[in-house]
């Protein structure tokens, strides 16, 4: 073995992901024999910055900086933590607002990755129509919140701006818009032949070493486990729904096999049932009146905060899957501890058996695949281990191999 | 090929998931307050804590359930054993704090999940003193804690019994052995080395 395999780096900047990263591939001719990660490229600490300099409400708006794509799930999960540690309860019209905040935004990060999914495979007119049409969702969040990014919508105990009778018209007249555009949507993507031909039996993740490898949101669901928060453990307005796991093999009537083509089934579906779970969000706040918050002057939430004593968790399923938060609070400016949980971290290790058996020419979609949150990398270094001769591959070199065997493919379908 | 309500409503698919084994027999979902009792039955003096109820929802009110529980280190790992028996648990991740003079480790799991309203977050602390801060791995039974494992040695200096993989994960190789990050008893000096406030600066 030793004599015929490779040793791959892809990283740690690669134009594929959107953080840096590091993969280490051993292959064997075209095949990958096993993978290793190296990370840690992107920390940046922020966990020490809150606990050393941050008060809880400053924190929120580093949460919002955590991701720049699921923006709203870290504050989302944070004010969730603190006000279990802090005993607060936010009003009942603050619930439904977090909710439609978080589903506009599952509805804009997916699309998004679709995108980027098409363009990995050789699609780019695809990725040009996937991101027009995600311009529709970003149009409402910018008149409802101001910005089409980082929202700035959350607050412990509460949400900071009211959504008027224009602005869930607005959401619904957007809901509307992608009522139609869906069809499209699975007629480009799932029911196409050359999309499903790349994408079917490539990365596997069965269903045992999901569970195992303790995989979350959509990575988890393409192998068929059922797992969704606002499913299990309804928290917010979620509870007032019925809500279930969007599961492969629903939709595509065979079996679920946990590769790349049931992640891309579980994630354009979910576009959908967020369009169905805020239409019903919209008639609950239009039949909702109240406060937004439970408290308008910030001093005294900062005060309350600051002499409480407590711990809690806050969960949320963003678009990438479970966020985890954990607070701590005692009777000082910062919280004591606060550790974050993005569903990349735990998707990572999914991504070994995954890879495992995979050309290299599929690893740009593999990657992708689970929807990672970390930059990546420009350049792979092919070293052949009989000479110990190196030469570094650009990722453009990398996609052009996954578009010639897309090429490929479409002209045995032709 | 589409559903109408796709995502909303009863699951159209078979639930061969919602039965559980326990002492060989077939059981469905516990509430939070009998898996409780029945890991104090097994576990007696060794565990103990509280279950947590809060509430969600707003025209229709649903109540969630948290176990908080404190246990031995000597039976952390049985703890998890005894969990995976009734489920694969899933762990969210394991957080950590420098309590004096104990590392004090929480570990978040939860079981139940794939079922309507029933998962329950069991948040498992274990004690470690400062002098001895060794924890039994958990990777034999749930592989994907590795990342986790790794990073609490690395920010909080534990060591992990029999982990398959002790390198770093999040800091660099260039910061100095003995420093961790999240403790509170860091010499100042290789503190103010590393830690810079940058608004200070000027930058």
């Amino acid at each position: 073995m030793a004599e015929k395999t490779f040793t791959v780096p892809i990283g740690p900047i690669h134009t594929a992901l959107k953080e840096i990263e590091s993969f280490i591939l051993t292959v064997d001719g075209e095949r990958v024999v096993n993978v290793e990660l190296d990370l840690g490229y992107s920390h940046r600490g922020l966990e020490y910055i809150v606990t050393h300099r941050c008060n809880p409400i400053q924190a929120i708006y580093i949460a919002e900086r955590i991701c720049g794509i699921c923006s709203t799930s870290h504050p989302y999960a944070y004010v969730q933590s603190m006000e279990h540690a802090a005993g607060i309860t936010p009003p009942e019209r603050a619930e439904i607002i977090r909710a439609i905040i978080g589903e506009l935004e599952r509805i804009h990060s997916h699309i998004l990755w679709a995108g980027v999914a098409a363009h990995e495979i050789g699609f780019d007119t695809l990725l040009h129509w996937t991101w027009k049409i995600r311009e529709n969702v970003l149009d409402v969040l910018e008149a409802i919140t101001g910005n089409r990014v980082n929202y700035a919508m959350f607050t412990i105990g509460g949400v900071r701006r009211d959504i008027d009778e224009k602005g869930s018209r607005q959401i619904r007249s957007s809901l509307q818009f992608y009522r139609e555009v869906f069809d499209t949507f699975v007629a480009t993507f799932i029911e196409d032949t050359t999309v499903k031909m790349r994408t079917r039996d490539v990365g596997i993740l069965t269903r045992e070493e999901a569970e195992k490898q303790v995989a979350v949101g959509p990575t988890a669901r393409g192998s068929g486990v059922p797992k969704d928060v606002r499913h299990d453990k309804p928290y917010s307005a979620y509870a007032d729904l019925d809500i279930y796991p969007i599961i492969p093999d629903e939709f595509t009537h065979e079996e679920t096999k946990g590769d790349v083509y049931d992640r891309i089934v579980v994630r354009i579906f979910e576009v959908l049932q967020s369009v169905h779970i805020l239409e019903d969000l919209c008639d609950l706040l239009e039949s909702t009146p109240g406060p937004i918050t439970y408290q308008q002057n910030l001093v005294v939430v900062l005060n309350q905060l600051k002499r409480a004593v407590g711990e809690g968790i806050g969960r949320h399923e963003a678009p990438r899957g479970e966020v985890f938060h954990y607070s701590m609070l005692n009777k000082r400016e910062q919280p004591v501890v606060w550790k974050v949980r993005a569903p990349t971290y735990n998707n990572y290790a999914s991504w070994i058996p995954m890879m495992k058996g995979t050309q290299i020419a599929d690893i740009p979609i593999v990657i992708a695949s689970i929807d990672p949150c970390l930059s990546c990398a420009d350049r792979m270094t092919v070293v052949d281990e009989r000479t110990g001769k190196s030469r570094v591959m650009t990722l453009q070199e990398m996609r052009e191999m996954g578009w010639r065997k897309t090429k490929e493919i479409k002209r045995r379908v032709a | 090929m589409r559903k109408k309500r796709a995502g909303m409503g009863e699951a159209p698919y078979k639930k061969d998931n919602e039965t559980f084994t326990y002492d060989g027999k077939k059981v469905t979902a516990y509430p939070a307050e009998k898996l409780f009792d029945m890991i104090k039955e097994d576990f007696g003096e060794d565990v103990e804590g509280e279950v947590k109820t809060f509430t969600a929802g707003v025209k229709k009110k649903k109540e969630y359930k948290e176990i908080w529980l404190k246990v031995k280190r000597e039976r952390f790992h049985e703890l998890v054993e005894w969990m995976s028996k009734i489920q694969v648990p899933h762990l969210a991740v394991a957080s950590g704090r420098d309590a004096g003079e104990e590392i004090e480790l929480i570990y978040h799991f939860s079981l139940f999940y794939g079922i309507r309203d029933s998962e329950v977050s069991l948040c498992v602390k274990v004690s470690l003193p400062k002098e001895d801060p060794v924890i039994d791995t958990i990777t034999d039974i749930l592989p994907g804690a590795l990342i986790t494992e790794r990073e609490k040695q690395e920010m909080l200096g534990v060591k992990v019994k029999n982990i398959p993989d002790p390198r770093r994960v999040f800091t660099s190789d260039e910061l100095p052995e003995g420093y961790y990050p999240w403790r509170n008893d860091n010499d100042p000096e290789v503190e103010k080395e590393l830690v810079r406030d940058l608004s200070k600066e000027g930058l």
